[in-house]
């Protein structure tokens, strides 16, 4: 099954075969922070996990000559990093297994239960209190509200914050957050559904 | 995913995503979009999901620490001599 890389990774590929700056500032630019964020996913802290990305970063240089566009660029750099990082967390016996990692209880509900009429009502599970219309678009945009989405985000589990950031704010599919992370479709919506729905709890305090 | 009946308010904020990644049967989409047809807070609550997911789409990516950016730098130099 080969698969033929876009324009825009050949070039990267290519530029860091031949040691080209621009290509390395160019990945760096667009992954560094995402590949910080994985590799706290596995280890216990920022130091640890800045450790992990030099290591990954020597695994790359000496893979990328072997490289050969079976997968995207940047779901190969994330596997590598993943990769890097889970035998870091082993090794070092510090890491939680992966599940205890903070995705949370399983049934950590999206919503408030309370806003939601009880059993003996005459509409169990609808709503009691639904959700009141926020502010004008204009300011979901505004640098402030983005800084509550960050900040939520700062505080999500290591693995929930990982997987929103590759998706909604690196723009990852969920095809390539499954392959560079080694989560199953389920178990990486599950992640997502549970990140977004604590972002959107965030801005709904900040905008209403 | 098979969903067994009616779905209250409480099912649907939990079945958000999976409709928005295309992850529910047909039959289970079709519940989900009858149910929103007559329930306004749902009906807003699927609108905030995605006004979330565009306003997260607008986060600038982190900036990388300059120092670990110099020191991978200078790795890649070494290597490439």
């Amino acid at each position: 099954m080969e698969q033929i890389l876009s324009p825009e990774d050949a070039r990267l590929v290519d530029g860091l075969r031949v040691g080209d700056e621009a290509a390395f500032a160019a990945v760096m630019r667009e992954y560094g922070a995402g590949m910080l964020r994985v590799a706290q996913m596995y280890v216990s802290s920022r130091a640890v996990a800045e450790e992990v990305v030099q290591e990954a970063w020597l695994g790359v240089l000496k893979g990328i000559g072997r490289f050969e566009g079976r997968s995207s660029l940047k779901t190969w750099l994330f596997r590598i990093v993943a990769n890097t990082a889970k035998t870091r967390g082993i090794r070092e016996a510090r890491s939680l297994p992966f599940s205890a990692l903070g995705e949370g209880s399983p049934d950590e509900p999206a919503v408030d239960p309370d806003r939601f009429l009880g059993e003996g009502e005459r509409f169990p599970g609808h709503w009691s209190a639904p959700p009141q219309s926020w502010a004008p678009e204009g300011k979901l945009l505004a640098q402030e509200t983005l800084t509550v989405i960050e900040r939520e985000i700062e505080r999500l589990p290591p693995v929930q914050a990982a997987v929103i950031t590759m998706r909604d704010v690196q723009g990852f599919s969920s095809e390539e957050v499954c392959n560079a992370l080694d989560l199953s479709e389920t178990n990486q919506r599950v992640l997502l559904h549970r990140a977004r729905s604590r972002v959107r709890r965030a801005l709904e305090e900040y905008l209403t | 995913m098979r969903l067994a009946r009616e779905l209250a308010c409480r099912d649907i904020v939990e079945l958000v995503t999976a409709y928005l990644e295309d992850g529910l049967s047909a039959a289970d989409r079709e519940r989900f979009e009858e149910h929103l047809v007559f329930c306004d807070g749902c009906d807003r609550y699927l609108e905030q999901m995605r006004l979330t997911i565009t306003a997260t789409n607008h986060v600038p990516v982190e900036d990388f620490p300059p120092e670990l950016e110099q020191s991978l730098l200078e790795a890649f130099r070494g290597w490439r001599s």
